[in-house]
């Protein structure tokens, strides 16, 4: 995607007052490491050439795992820059409870896959979940809650997003 | 309604405004301003309610079908549809669905229609814990309270209050205190009730019948918890949630956030085609994820439940397109002081609650509020599906008008009412109504009607019997009327010099009260090269349509119609005064006329300060005109007018003739007509009316000359001020 539509979705992310860190497939190790807080869980990531393999994040965990960690570290299918949206696709290997769970909510994407705004979005929604249907969920900021008097970030989601934006991929 | 329960009911709104007003008005207002915002920052915001709209229209047309398409579709995924006919039916398969599960818990997120059905009370009556795992939800069920808005249902409550009931209820070993310990409390709290559930009930916002997916729109993740914590999955959603295609989902998500609380968008909005395959995760296994159990059943219960009736009722048809996304409670001046414990009926609350509470649990659910809709019209523009919601609250309140038995007292209106209306309808209702018939025989009697009304005696006998509080000033009728001046006196711009030609059209206000502002406009337009008549004409309806009184609204409808008809073939202009009226011949008028004479009408039909604009920027001079040389005035719009997008005319042309104007940015003035007259009302009214009040009141504005452009607006703030106010017409007069 263009480089304007990544510039923007940057920009929202700002607003709603989640970090990033973009970094390339090669360098993808080291950026993970400051971005997670231990103890971290993940599931597989399907970027080519990017892999949880040889950083802290234990993935595949089992509900103690889950239980105890700090940070879960997803894939995002994509993300709609005007909103600072990340897109989950809730899936067998556990993406949503990984996502869903931990204080940290650590979403890797692809640059490539940064659309303009939500009308885009509907349409890759639909159609990826025309033919077969599935789970997606539209994931922008920390879970909030303004039911106790104030706006409390960090509800019964993770409180604290970070999107690692790969470059090259 | 008798003199004691009209003071029955004013002492209930009292009690509201004192316990709940203050936290309601906080959050409220602050969800009103935030959707101005919100939408402010779309590009086309008008086009994504149109789109919103017609996906709307289509979905309930064709309602039958996607009922059938949206089981095919979730069958296919692997889950169940249920359609329940009403809310017995519904919780019985619910709970047969709980009992095959042998579920001891379950847990639910936010939804409306589940309250609707009061499903909590039937489980647990059959021993199933239920919980609600939205955190103001679940502060309701602690407290044992009723949500009182759609939305944020404990925005009464304040943090205070919060932290009381759970250190009372929990007895935690630190007290709470707060918004963040009461937030970690309840999440913790409910994340083992979540743990332990074997069932989880959402509802749904959205329901794609192409593909069987639930949108779900959310912000603390709870409805993500809910679902994937447990593996049977019951959705609980009433048929018009259905859309045809996923891809409708777009215009929606866009608006329901913004139009809501504000927000551009929640932090979740959860798509589902349930049963799915995320793994439940059981934390008390070894497995690691890939290797739990993903076995889950889904059961999408649609609820009919009156439904598919409303849908055959042209008048109630329009409900159904609602999103509950709470605009109409935000925008509304009354809900903002009360919230939806006043304003509110068996389940639903704010604007659009009439239509629900008519169509799901019957009209009578909705008579106590439903005269808490003052038709002032400022949700309308705020309605995301252009749902026309001051004529849902009409005719409603018209049908409930006709389930009234004869009053004894009905020989006291009996004169004054030459309506359309069944033997029956509330004595106050017909007295303002036919304020028409009322206004000929107060000027036709004046001075003597003026002071027959203030005498204390009258006084005690108008409240007694026809609940008009004591406490407000009656308008002092004139003896010589609008009208019957400009017979005597005559057009002063002739054939040959005139630019244009108008009618000023004498609403009954103008005609009979507030002359002096119909001489004023007279002035005004001749200065301006206008060759102005001022004809007999009737009230146009207003009066009655605004106590539901729809018949005699549409009789005058016509009769007014065919007063101005003639001049508007004639070229000549129709320019109105008062807002209301205007409002009448622009948006009710369609309803009560045919198409082509609505539409002649209306695009014939200006309000003044509108026409005078409209001359100013075509050469008239404006300098014919009183000009202010930097005088300061502080003006307060019409709601109708402003629902019309005619305010800024008045401002435009006051500071073009070098007025310095400071415009109020509340909602309505809180006296809405009769409203304000109303025993029942009158501290609600003062209540909204002190909003202006103090905006006016202010150091910036309290020198300010007060301004205002409906009739009502005038009355309320003479009563809050102790300055005097007037039109904006009256200002520029070239004869002032």
């Amino acid at each position: 995607m263009s480089a304007k539509a990544t510039d923007e979705f940057e920009e929202s992310l700002e607003g709603l007052g989640v970090t990033w860190s973009r970094t390339t497939a090669a360098a993808f190790e080291a950026t993970l490491a400051d971005a997670v807080t231990g103890p971290a869980v993940g599931v597989g990531l399907p970027f080519e050439g990017v892999s949880l393999a040889g950083t802290d994040v234990t993935s595949d965990p089992t509900p103690a795992e889950l239980d105890a960690a700090a940070t879960g570290v997803t894939a995002a299918e994509f993300a709609i820059a005007d909103y600072g949206s990340v897109v989950l696709r809730p899936d067998a290997p556990g993406t949503e409870p990984v996502a869903l769970y931990p204080e940290r909510h650590v979403a890797v994407l692809a640059e490539s896959d940064v659309v303009p705004d939500m009308e885009t979005a509907f349409g890759r929604l639909a159609d990826a979940m025309t033919d077969e249907a599935g789970d997606a969920i539209i994931a922008t900021g920390p879970s909030a809650t303004a039911d106790m008097g104030s706006l409390v970030k960090g509800a019964h989601g993770p409180k604290d997003v970070h999107v690692v934006v790969l470059e090259d991929r | 309604m008798s003199s004691e329960s009209r003071a029955a009911k004013a002492a209930k709104i009292r009690q509201t405004l004192a316990a709940e007003g203050e936290a309601v008005a906080a959050n409220t207002k602050g969800f009103n301003e935030g959707r101005y915002e919100s939408v402010g920052g779309l590009d086309d915001y008008e086009g994504l309610k149109e789109r919103a709209r017609a996906i709307k229209e289509d979905a309930i047309e064709r309602l039958p079908e996607l009922i059938e398409q949206v089981r095919a579709s979730v069958e296919a995924n692997g889950g169940t549809v249920y359609l329940a006919d009403d809310a017995a039916d519904a919780n019985r398969y619910i709970a047969e669905v709980v009992a095959d599960r042998d579920a001891d818990t379950l847990v639910k997120s936010k939804s409306m229609t589940t309250e609707e059905i009061e499903v909590n009370d039937h489980l647990e009556a059959r021993g199933t814990d239920v919980w609600e795992t939205d955190l103001g939800e679940f502060v309701l069920q602690v407290a044992d309270e009723a949500p009182s808005h759609i939305v944020a249902p404990a925005i009464h409550k304040s943090r205070e209050g919060i932290a009381e009931l759970f250190n009372a209820h929990f007895e935690p070993d630190e007290p709470l205190e707060t918004a963040e310990e009461l937030t970690q409390f309840a999440r913790e709290y409910l994340g083992e009730r979540i743990e332990e559930a074997e069932v989880g009930m959402t509802g749904a916002n959205f329901v794609a019948a192409d593909t069987g997916t639930l949108a779900l729109v959310t912000s603390e993740g709870n409805a993500r918890k809910t679902v994937q914590a447990t593996d049977t999955h019951v959705a609980v959603a009433g048929v018009e949630k259905l859309v045809p295609n996923l891809r409708d989902l777009h215009p929606f998500v866009e608006l329901i956030g913004r139009s809501g609380t504000g927000q551009d968008i929640t932090s979740y909005i959860s798509l589902f085609s349930p049963p799915g395959e995320s793994p439940t995760v059981e934390f008390d296994g070894e497995a690691p994820l890939s290797e739990q159990d993903a076995d889950r059943e889904f059961h999408l219960v649609l609820l009919d439940n009156g439904r598919m009736a409303m849908r055959e009722d042209d008048q109630l048809r329009e409900t159904l397109y609602c999103i509950r996304c709470s605009a109409c409670a935000n925008s509304c001046a009354n809900f903002q002081q009360v919230g939806g414990h006043a304003f509110g009926g068996e389940t639903y609350s704010g604007g659009i609650a009439t239509g629900w509470e008519a169509g799901v649990h019957g009209e009578d659910s909705a008579s106590e509020f439903n005269d808490l809709c003052t038709g002032c019209s400022r949700c309308v523009n705020q309605c995301p599906v252009k749902i026309d919601i001051p004529w849902i609250n009409t005719v409603v309140r018209d049908r409930l008008n006709r389930e009234g038995a004869p009053s004894e007292f009905e020989f006291l209106v009996d004169g004054l009412s030459p309506d359309a209306e069944p033997s029956g309808l509330d004595i106050q209702k017909r007295f303002f109504g036919n304020f028409g018939t009322l206004a000929k025989l107060g000027s036709a009697t004046a001075p003597l009607s003026n002071w027959l009304a203030s005498a204390d005696a009258s006084r005690r006998l108008l409240e007694r019997f026809v609940g008009i509080d004591s406490r407000r000033e009656l308008p002092s009728f004139e003896r010589e009327t609008l009208v019957e001046w400009f017979a005597d006196r005559g057009p002063r711009v002739g054939p040959e010099a005139a630019d244009r030609e108008a009618v000023l059209y004498p609403d009954v206000y103008t005609n009979h009260i507030q002359t002096e502002r119909g001489k004023a406009a007279v002035r005004t337009l001749e200065a301006l090269g206008v060759r102005v008549r001022v004809p007999e004409a009737p009230e146009s309806g207003r009066a009655p349509l605004s106590q539901g009184m729809v018949a005699t609204a549409d009789e005058l409808a016509s009769e007014t119609y065919a007063a101005l008809a003639e001049h508007v073939d004639a070229g000549r202009d129709v320019v109105v005064i008062e807002p209301s009226d205007l409002a009448m011949f622009h948006r009710e008028y369609e309803r009560l006329l045919p198409e082509a004479a609505h539409e002649r009408l209306a695009d014939a039909s200006y309000e003044v300060m509108e026409y005078v604009y409209g001359l100013l920027e075509n050469g008239a001079p404006g300098d014919a005109l009183a000009g202010g040389d930097g005088e300061r005035v502080a003006y307060h719009s019409h709601c109708q007018q402003r629902t019309l997008g005619l305010a800024g005319h008045t401002e435009a042309v006051l500071e073009a003739l070098d007025y310095d104007v400071l415009t109020s940015d509340v909602e309505c003035c809180g006296m809405a007509g009769s409203f304000g007259y109303k025993s029942e009302y009158y501290d609600l009214s003062r209540a909204v009316g002190e909003d202006l009040g103090e905006q006016f009141r202010e150091p910036d504005a309290r020198d300010r000359t007060v301004v205002a452009s409906g009739t009502s607006c005038l009355e309320q703030l003479d009563s809050l001020l102790s300055r005097p106010s007037r039109h904006p017409v009256q200002l520029v007069d070239p004869g002032r």
